[in-house]
């Protein structure tokens, strides 16, 4: 009797070893599953509003990547979704949902802009660094107010970083519309920020800016920081399982304060790079709805930095190619945020198609041993 | 001088406006209750509102009955919780992201299908809206007529809501068995209860009272649909939640409390207090935040399987 369980083991064992390979593969494949079904939705859905699906993405397409200045200015939009993508991935692994993007980003170039305008004095390679430097910390203190309230008088954070967005607005209204108004107070915005505050254009005659290559570099870094730190290391623990981070004695506490200064200030890092790589002056929501596209980013590229970049780069050709479809054929550019909100339920979705393998997998035993 | 400004707005007037803007967030602060009782948190709600904002005013506008219009807003908001159902319960998808979706949805679908059907506008085209209409003897009392009883219908059914979610909650085997499933869907489950059918039951019922909630605001508070009109009240009714211990009637109070900061700052910015408007405009949000840090209560928790998927077990000793 035992030897035949323990034969079945070994046969459970060794299927369990290839479905997990199958799975790392499967969930590689995943993303361009999901983005085609949803693209596939989308299609449908501009059928029946009576469009042509091909104009639709032709134009779409076109106006994202049609020439270099166009797939620059992609780019230049995916700066800031990377960033803040990147921010989101690192609180959603270490347990913490970050929905304070919004604001983050906001007060983040708000910081981002005072430094810029009041230290304009200083030589670039002192002023940028300084500039990103307050933009990470707008955002991180932003985020740490939620994970202090969070951390020791147990307040949700859906609520506190919810509530924190609408905060952080009316602090950046508040401010452009006073203190730092440009003279003579006609428009609702800041003056611009010194000139050795903005970052060298990457390619002559586009929007492709240095905050990509800040991106890509602090994608790097996060990466490092998640599996090559004890700080990564314990913040993965606390999200896989908190009660088990407890009894390791990992200060849970602390822990997670940082995570949430982290992940906000990457957040406020995205507002502040897009302040001095290309609008060059804060205004009223200058950055709308990205810090909940971000959270798409980060769930689309599976919380891995390189799968990040791919999924900022998709998302920011679509909001770059959204504006020049709407030129084109006169379909609204709330489309690109429909195209979204679908990617974000087919991610969802998905993770039903990933139990796909383990269930196949447990069937084939059971037929076996039957 | 400010503060004798400040007393005089709390006139029976400003109570008035209180109840009325409370109602949508009383609407959905109670049908997410139910909701989270049941170990479901649909953070979508926000969105939810949205499409019955949006197919309330949609309706009115193509059919001149306001009714028609919160008929149409009705259905929207049980397909939308019909298919949020799907997404969490069968298909077991996180319920924060695909809440998540929802608020993008609910902003975006809703934007785009208002400039492909009425084109696009300078102004918001205005719809029919439901008419206040007074209770007859309720509404001659001094005072008490006036704030309760002189309002719109779907004020009347909302007070409706309030009575019939206690007794549900309290008085009926239907409220303990919602709350058996979001504590212990297993021990639900080993006593008979379908699970999978209650949480359907749950999320496709509070799909319709957040779209009556959304239908509220563009028919009888403004008359017209706008762009991202419910302005973070969905969010409002999550934490109202909260700050009720998830009780309905907790609930109701936490979300007239945001009603109140709400009338209270339109108050005063429209007797043109010299406070700047954006301050003005944070205050419901602050006032959130200080009320769920003040009436914390580190004996009240949520529902024990909140957010957790229920997966019926298959039987085991069949296997072998």
């Amino acid at each position: 009797m035992s030897e035949i369980i323990s034969d079945e083991q070994t046969k459970t064992n060794h299927l369990e070893k290839s479905v997990r390979k199958f799975e790392k593969y499967f969930s590689i494949f995943l993303p361009f599953l999901t983005v085609l079904g949803a693209f596939l939705v989308s299609a449908l859905l501009i059928f029946i509003v009576g469009e042509s699906p091909f104009e639709a993405i032709k134009a779409l397409v076109n106006g994202a990547f049609g020439t270099l200045y166009d797939a620059a200015f992609s780019l230049n939009r995916s700066t800031p979704l990377i960033l803040a993508g990147l921010g989101i991935a690192i609180g959603i692994k270490g347990g913490i949902f970050n929905l304070g993007g919004e604001g983050q980003i906001a007060i983040g170039g708000l910081f981002t802009t005072i430094v810029g305008i009041y230290f304009q004095m200083l030589p670039p390679y002192i002023l940028i660094p300084l500039c990103l430097l307050a933009g990470f910390l707008g955002g991180g203190l932003l985020g740490m107010i939620a994970g202090y309230l969070n951390a020791k008088l147990n307040i949700n954070t859906i609520i506190s970083t919810l509530m924190l967005n609408y905060i952080g607005f009316a602090i950046v209204s508040l401010m452009v519309k006073g203190p730092l108004q440009e003279p003579p107070g006609i428009y609702i915005q800041s003056p611009k920020v010194g000139a050795s505050a903005i970052l060298p254009i990457l390619i002559p005659g586009t929007r492709l800016h240095f905050g990509f290559i800040i991106a890509l570099i602090m994608a790097v870094i996060i990466y490092i920081v998640l599996y090559r730190t004890p700080f990564g290391y314990e913040l993965r623990i606390i999200g896989k399982n908190e009660k088990a981070a407890k009894y390791a004695g990992i200060n849970i506490t602390r822990t997670k304060v940082l995570g949430f200064l982290i992940s906000g200030g990457l957040c406020g890092l995205a507002g502040g790079v897009e302040i001095i790589g290309y609008q060059y002056r804060l205004r009223e929501a200058f950055l709308p709805n990205y810090g909940f596209d971000a959270i798409a980013v980060a769930l689309l590229g599976q919380l891995n930095s390189f799968g990040i970049i791919l999924s900022g780069v998709l998302f920011g050709g679509l909001r770059a190619g959204a504006s020049a479809m709407q030129r084109a054929i006169h379909l609204p550019q709330s489309l690109a945020s429909v195209v979204q909100a679908i990617i974000i339920l087919f991610v969802a979705g998905s993770s039903a198609l990933s139990y796909l393998p383990k269930y196949f997998a447990k069937r084939s035993v059971k037929n076996d041993t039957e | 001088m400010i503060l004798n400004e400040i007393l005089s707005v709390f006139t029976s007037e400003y109570f008035f406006v209180v109840i009325r803007m409370a109602t949508p967030i009383i609407l959905a602060a109670i049908a997410e209750t139910f909701l989270e009782r049941s170990g479901i948190i649909n953070l979508g709600c926000e969105g939810m509102m949205m499409f019955g904002a949006f197919f309330g005013a949609l309706g009115s506008w193509l059919t001149g009955n306001p009714y028609l219009g919160l008929l149409l807003a009705i259905i929207s908001g049980l397909v939308a919780g019909g298919f949020f159902g799907f997404m969490t319960i069968s298909l077991k998808g996180n319920q924060i992201v695909v809440g998540m979706a929802f608020i993008v949805l609910g902003y975006s679908l809703t934007s785009f299908l208002y400039r492909m059907i009425l084109g696009i506008q300078l102004h918001p085209v205005k719809v029919a809206g439901i008419q206040a209409f007074d209770i007859p003897l309720l509404s001659q009392i001094p005072i008490i007529g006036r704030v309760f009883f002189q309002q719109n219908p779907l004020v009347y059914f909302t007070y409706f809501v309030i009575i019939a979610a206690w007794v549900i909650m309290y008085r009926t085997s239907i409220g303990l068995k919602i709350s058996a499933i979001g504590e212990n869907p297993k021990a639900a489950d080993s006593m008979g209860i379908n699970v999978i059918r209650w949480r359907y039951i749950c999320t496709i019922a509070t799909g319709a009272l957040f779209a009556i909630a959304g239908a509220c605001l563009s028919l009888t508070q403004l008359s017209l649909f706008a762009d991202n009109m419910t302005g973070g009240r969905g969010f409002f009714a999550l934490a109202a939640v909260i700050l009720g211990r998830w009780n309905p009637i907790g609930a109701t109070a936490g979300a007239l409390l945001f009603g109140a900061g709400d009338a209270f700052q339109m108050r005063l910015q429209a007797y043109g207090i010299p406070i700047p408007s954006d301050v003005l405009l944070a205050m419901p949000y602050v006032l959130t935040l200080l009320a769920v840090i003040f009436f914390r209560n580190r004996s009240s928790y949520p529902p024990s399987a909140l957010t957790q998927p229920f997966e019926r077990e298959v039987n085991k000793s069949h296997g072998k």
